[in-house]
């Protein structure tokens, strides 16, 4: 059975995640994703975040980039020579897809903005997936996702409601970006399939952002509620909490939803005689003594193991999970079956990267190659695809093109 | 814009998994949403329209399905059933969100309509142990792993308290759905879409399990501060308070971060009387490299920003930041991004009818295409709004047999 995407070729400018990670799924569904690097501005990725193999800095020693650009082919180009912005233009005549996430007018300026490239490839789909959007006063402003995710809301909306908010992880707002940049490609090249026309897309991380807290706009402009943080509470649910399990750092979630679930929560526990109160009777009851429904719950489950925990709730059909680290991650079947892939990496050793959260079942994804070493397929693309020889390799390579 | 003309999906999705078939909608697909002759349960979820409950008023259920078409369908009856099977030939796509009542089978459909997609949205997937196990959106975080990374050292966990899982696992159908479309080119077959919820959530937490992975580090939760950017295992306040509220801002140097830097001791020198205190002046903002700088260090030099933040209010913040082009914004409610300026140049908000009280803004589709946001064309539909429509124009049924299915029961 083929790849999905056989024969679509991407090419693929910028760095970091929000461009690069849609190249990646592209690439595991079966494309042949080009992406043009240089050594004049690396990657931050390949250079600016940790882990790195041993704790030591080095472009082909990041984790992050191998597990963000796994199945790629990486080739250098020095985008300051006009030269080498011809090579990108022809590589961009014989491609499928331009994915960029530069800052907003960079393509223009280097004169690879869509006008010019669909001039020469009509069918051509591209997606530039920036902060906050090609257009607009804060085009320009440079972000990081990770603020960004501050800007539009995440952070006002995590942590206890009378504390300081909680930063999420990492660039959270990105991966979503990543999500909805994806779409937009996909849906362009089905577009083409039938129309034989090419799409622009102009994705802001900051709008696609805003689609996950969509029902609290809606309340915002509805009822004119400005929605903040409740910490682990819910409106209908009863315990819905996170709780402390023997040991250290052993935490589980659970929730209950309704009086028959209650009833199974009472008997998975014992019915101890604190739980058979009337008062707890109805869940207009327990939203009202939640506090004190909170501290009993969590008496039970620190005297018992967070997996035992889970799996006396899970017996009778009930809400439960262990907060899982970032070890138990790899431990779980789940996910060994839905995330985990193995790669042999040069550098890193075998390591692992996550497969597309969406596994097709007849055309399943695949880890074709670990992310690239800088300009290891620079030779090999150009000779390929444009028909570049020996000598004029060389004489690129002399004339700084390569860089 | 309608990227996706001619693809017609049947979004039998309840609550958390209607994401993905609004996504198809925006880009132009024609998709009905089948909901049990009573309605989804979702919509009974908070909050409502003016508070008042109504099936047709849940806002959650409204924002995901806008542009969806809606008729009912009692598919534990036969001829529901023989109904479905029916659209189900004139569907490219079927989404479903199983429930313990079970799932769709492929096999089935397939025969019906071997081009047919089918995407299950599961909290674990479709195989494995845990296959069929229920989650809300609580233990979904903490099995993929962010709920762990999120919170205050010393507490509990925390996670966001608008459910984060369905836009996840609703985005990432959508993006197996359109895979699967242009699989359908070379295949000649529709296939099965299998999308774990806690799988996508996995992508939420970035990096973290990489430490884990190659070094055998654990990460943790740190509440506002910033961790995972430093060799020497360093945090970076990330959320400092100002006068009225919060701002975001990381000291950072080197090519991506000396601008901001150099911008911010220029801002206190013009704005303090001392100007900005020397520690921060003497900073070499281009050596300056936040994966090896040491904590005190870095606990030294945020000592010295505090103050002047604390001095700010979040407008002035944001002013300043925007004005001197550094890195750094306020952090936002869902009352000041209404009154963005640079969401409504770009037209995010979009009008749609709503069957309350008219029209109304909301957020907008995704991205431009060619320039233009795709239209909020429709209001989500009331139960069983398009029934004449589908089961009529579609399905050729005549008024009479309509008017028997209904009373039926059936729709």
């Amino acid at each position: 059975m083929s790849a999905a995407l056989a024969g679509t070729r991407v090419v693929e400018l910028g760095g970091y995640a929000a461009g690069p990670v849609v190249g990646k799924y592209l690439a595991n569904y079966g494309a042949d994703v080009i992406r043009i690097e240089s050594r004049r501005r690396l990657d931050g990725f390949r250079t600016h975040y940790p882990p790195f193999k041993d704790n030591q800095p080095g472009i082909e020693r990041a984790g992050i980039f191998n597990y963000f650009n796994d199945g790629k082919r990486s080739i250098t180009l020095n985008l300051k020579t006009e030269r080498g912005l011809e090579l990108a233009r022809q590589l961009v005549k014989h491609s499928d897809v331009v994915v960029e996430n530069f800052t907003p007018g960079t393509m223009q300026r280097l004169g690879l903005g869509y006008s010019r490239l669909a001039a020469a490839n009509p069918s051509l789909v591209m997606l530039s997936t920036c902060n906050q959007g090609q257009t607009g006063p804060r085009a320009t402003q440079p972000g990081f996702g990770s603020q960004l995710t501050s800007l539009s809301g995440f952070t006002h909306l995590l942590g206890e409601p009378e504390g300081t908010p909680a930063l999420l992880y990492g660039p959270y707002i990105d991966y979503i970006a990543v999500g909805y940049g994806t779409i937009a490609v996909l849906a362009g090249l089905v577009q083409r399939r039938r129309t034989g026309r090419g799409v622009y897309i102009d994705l802001s991380q900051y709008e696609a952002g805003l689609q996950f807290l969509a029902p609290v706009m809606l309340d915002y402009f509805v009822n004119g509620r400005v929605a903040s943080r409740q910490g682990n509470r819910h409106p209908s649910a009863v315990p819905h909490g996170v709780y402390p399990c023997r040991g250290e750092e052993r935490w589980c979630a659970l929730s209950v939803w309704n009086d028959d679930e209650w009833s199974r929560f009472v008997q998975a526990l014992g019915s101890p005689a604190w739980a058979r109160d009337p008062r707890f009777g109805s869940i207009l009851g327990r939203k009202q003594y939640e506090a004190e429904i909170d501290v009993c719950v969590a008496e039970w489950t620190c005297q018992h193991e967070r997996d035992d925990v889970v799996a006396v709730l899970r017996e009778r059909g009930l809400r439960a999970a262990a907060v899982s680290s970032m070890a138990d991650l790899f431990a779980d079947p789940q996910l060994q079956r839905y995330a985990w892939r193995p790669v042999e990496h040069p550098v890193l050793g075998k390591v692992h990267v996550q497969a597309p959260p969406f596994l097709l079942r007849e055309t399943p994804p695949a880890v074709r190659r670990p992310a690239p070493m800088l300009g290891e397929h620079t030779r090999e693309v150009l000779t390929e695809l444009l028909g570049v020889d020996d000598a004029e390799i060389a004489a690129l390579e002399r004339d700084g093109v390569l860089d | 814009m309608s990227l996706l003309a001619d693809l017609r999906v049947l979004d039998l999705a309840d609550g958390s998994g209607s994401v993905c078939g609004r996504i198809l909608a925006d880009l132009g697909a024609d998709v009905i949403k089948i909901e049990p002759p009573d309605g989804e349960t979702a919509r009974r979820e908070p909050p409502f329209a003016r508070d008042v409950p109504d099936a047709n008023r849940s806002l959650t259920w409204f924002a995901a399905n806008v542009n969806k078409r809606g008729i009912t369908l009692d598919l534990a009856s036969a001829t529901g059933r023989d109904l479905f099977i029916r659209l189900v030939r004139t569907a490219d796509v079927v989404i479903e969100t199983p429930d313990e009542h079970g799932r769709l089978d492929y096999d089935e459909l397939a025969r019906a309509n071997p081009r047919v997609i089918l995407a299950s949205l599961t909290a674990y997937g479709i195989d494995g142990p845990l296959a069929g196990c229920a989650a809300s959106d609580l233990e979904i975080t903490a099995s993929s792993g962010s709920l762990w990374l999120a919170g205050d050292p010393g507490r509990p966990p925390v996670r966001t308290s608008v459910p984060q899982s369905p836009g996840w696992t609703g985005m990432y159908a959508a993006a197996g759905v359109l895979m699967a479309v242009l699989a359908r080119e070379h295949t000649g077959r529709g296939q099965h879409v299998d999308v774990s919820a806690q799988a996508g959530m996995v992508t939420a937490v970035s990096q973290a399990p990489i430490f884990w992975d190659l070094l055998g580090e654990e990460q943790h939760r740190s509440g506002p501060y910033l961790v995972g950017r430093s060799v020497t295992g360093a945090r970076f306040r990330n959320i400092w308070p100002c006068r009225d509220g919060y701002i975001t801002f990381a000291l950072y140097g080197g090519q991506a971060g000396r601008h901001t830097g150099r911008a911010l001791v220029e801002w206190m020198n013009e704005a303090l009387p001392d100007g900005a205190p020397v520690m921060l002046r003497q900073l070499d903002w281009d050596q300056f490299d936040v994966a090896t700088a040491p904590q005190y260090q870095v606990d030294d030099l945020e000592a010295a920003i505090a103050p002047f933040f604390l001095s700010l209010s979040k407008a002035e913040f944001f002013t300043g930041v925007t004005a001197r082009g550094m890195l750094g914004y306020p952090l936002g409610t869902v009352e000041d991004m209404a009154s963005d300026q640079q969401l409504a140049s770009r037209g995010f908000w979009q009008p749609v009818q709503t069957p309350w009280d008219g029209e109304l803004c909301a957020a907008g589709s995704f991205a431009l295409f060619d320039g233009e946001r795709p239209h909020l064309l429709r209001a989500a539909p009331r139960v069983g709004e398009h029934n004449l429509d589908v089961f009529g124009s579609q399905l050729g049924l005549g008024m009479d047999e309509i008017t028997t299915l209904r009373s039926a029961g059936v729709v």
